[in-house]
């Protein structure tokens, strides 16, 4: 793989066994996996080190043995840092960035409401975005959920 | 010392345009904190997506949102045609933009006379709206819809633009532009207004930062950040534009803000009529894509719209994830508010131009219990304030049978 981007080769420099988990999808694209216990130092280096410190997105993703959560960061010239980690679903629990980037915090939410991921050390507040009747143990965006499960437990509830 | 008082604002309150719940907590007249509760317009698009064709994700992806509908569109295709490696043809990225543009232009007008309406100065409201009928008819007269226009399709655009559009276009802008003067006179020099908004709304650089506030929210407090401006999609590399941004970080700050974006989107749309170029509309595109991923930023009107779309070989999409920008801005609310008063909430609220439909996307139909009678809503409803808010509406009378 081609590591001749100015960003690639100061983060390559600092992590050398992350050569051939970055990708360079085109100029201002920047694709990266990490492993978990690795990201949280990585996340701090990008902010101080690399000026990566936007805090844009957060994706969650249902993979078949685990959950993969996507950041998506940017900086001041347009450049996009998309870092890749995982946690398997047996231990289905992050701790939340949000002392780094406050930005974060709804996105978080949107992952234990959804998914049904454990966000460690969130501030305390109102889940979002699922009404606070919605049923417990029901994460729609897991692969296996499908919307009829909803009418299955109405029905065993109104009989 | 007054007592400390706690106003419930909404889910459903005539002050707000959409669902979204606010508590306030006053200390005399003062907001001492804010609580913030959204996702009441959550109507399950996302896990929608993952179900359905691409082709079919494209027009449901044009309904979230009612006013900033291409932006959507347009965010989420360029994500799609990455990932199949489509090269769209430069007319049908211009078409775009020159849409992308219009929608700017119909949604700060529409903003512009809802933040009149809210201080109380509604001659202003039905300027606005008079002269967004321009910009509404001219969007009907090229895609044939005044919302959800629908003019992209994988791979371009479905419709040209003709020479006699291309006369109407420039037509308006004048007519438009004479009229944005007006309102950046009276917006700025009038002295109503200037009191109004002036120091209503504060939101410091440093802060708008840590919360990640984007578009003219940002632009107002001093961040020069502009996704038209960064990553150049569509058309926006080829024409000349400033970035508007203001240094008086409240809601006449955010107002400066967007009527200068007003003029901006004139002279981006003269240029892009201008140099428009003859290319064919579209390029063929796949009905498998295939797997990849790929992010695509879009600058909406109300901000910075992030989508991401992770393909794996078949005619659906595995995932997509989607930000609107709103989601972003809402969160600096509370930190706009601290030491407000309570007759600032509303604009201030207003003055982040929120759009709730963007920002929540995602439940369906949440049980299949018998319908209500009026009766048992109303009781509900009663129930619900009562046990989450401390509310007791059952002295209320209302007139219902």
């Amino acid at each position: 793989m081609e590591n001749n981007h100015p960003m690639v080769e100061k983060i390559i420099s600092k992590y050398p066994a992350l050569s051939d988990k970055i990708k360079i999808q085109r100029e201002n694209r920047l694709w990266m996996k990490i492993d978990y216990p690795d990201f949280r130092k990585f996340l701090e280096f990008a902010a101080a080190d690399l000026k990566v410190d936007i805090f844009c997105m957060l994706t969650g993703l249902d993979e078949k043995e685990n959950y993969s959560f996507i950041y998506h960061m940017a900086d001041l010239n347009g450049l996009m840092l998309n870092i890749e980690t995982s946690v398997p679903k047996t231990n289905a629990s992050i701790a939340t960035i949000t002392d780094l980037h406050p930005a974060a915090e709804l996105q978080e939410r949107e992952l234990t409401d959804l998914l049904g991921v454990t966000i460690e050390g969130m501030p305390k507040g109102q889940r979002y975005p699922l009404p606070d009747d919605w049923p417990e143990g029901e994460y729609p965006l897991r692969k296996d959920w499908t919307a009829d499960r909803l009418d299955k437990k109405a029905e065993d509830i109104n009989g | 010392m007054a007592k400390k008082l706690v106003i419930p604002i909404g889910p459903q309150h005539p002050a707000l345009k959409e669902p979204a719940s606010f508590d306030v907590t006053l200390q005399g007249e003062k907001v001492e904190n804010i609580l913030v509760k959204l996702g009441y317009n959550h109507r399950g698009i996302e896990k929608a997506c993952e179900n359905k064709p691409y082709l079919h994700d494209l027009y449901l992806i044009e309904r979230v949102c009612g006013i900033c509908s291409h932006s959507h569109a347009t965010c989420f295709l360029q994500a799609v045609e990455e990932i199949a490696g489509l090269n769209v043809p430069m007319r049908a990225k211009y078409i775009r933009s020159i849409i992308g543009e219009m929608e700017r232009i119909h949604s700060h007008l529409l903003w512009l006379g809802v933040a009149a309406h809210e201080i109380g100065f509604d001659t202003l409201l039905m300027y606005t709206w008079r002269d967004r009928e321009i910009i509404m008819d001219l969007l009907a007269l090229l895609t044939g819809n005044r919302v959800n226009y629908a003019v992209n399709i994988l791979g371009g655009v479905r419709k040209d633009i003709s020479e006699e559009e291309k006369g109407q276009i420039l037509k308006a802008m004048d007519v438009l532009e004479e009229r944005t003067k007006y309102y950046a006179h009276v917006a700025t020099e009038e002295i109503t207004i200037k009191k109004r908004l002036s120091k209503v709304g504060y939101l410091s650089p440093e802060d708008a930062v840590k919360m990640g506030a984007v578009g003219p929210t940002g632009r107002a407090s001093k961040i020069t950040r502009d996704i038209r401006a960064e990553d150049k999609y569509a058309a926006y590399g080829e024409v000349d534009f400033k970035v508007i941004s203001d240094d008086n970080c409240d809601v006449f700050g955010r107002a400066v803000v967007r009527i200068g974006e007003l003029m901006e989107s004139y002279s981006i749309i003269r240029q892009l009529i201008k140099k428009l170029p003859v290319t064919p509309l579209k390029v063929p595109a796949p009905l498998r894509i295939p797997a990849g991923e790929a992010i695509s930023r879009y600058e909406a009107p109300r901000g910075e719209d992030i989508h991401y779309v992770r393909a794996n070989g078949t005619d659906k999409p595995e995932r997509v994830k989607l930000r609107a920008p709103t989601l972003a801005n809402v969160q600096s609310v509370s930190t706009m508010l601290q030491k407000g008063y309570l007759a600032d909430v509303t604009i201030v609220i207003a003055a982040i131009d929120p759009c709730f439909s963007c920002t929540d996307r995602m439940i369906v139909a949440v049980n299949g219990k018998d319908e209500m009678t009026w009766k048992q809503l109303r009781q509900h409803s009663i129930d619900w304030y009562k046990k989450n808010r401390g509310v007791d509406f059952t002295k209320v009378k209302l007139g219902i049978k």
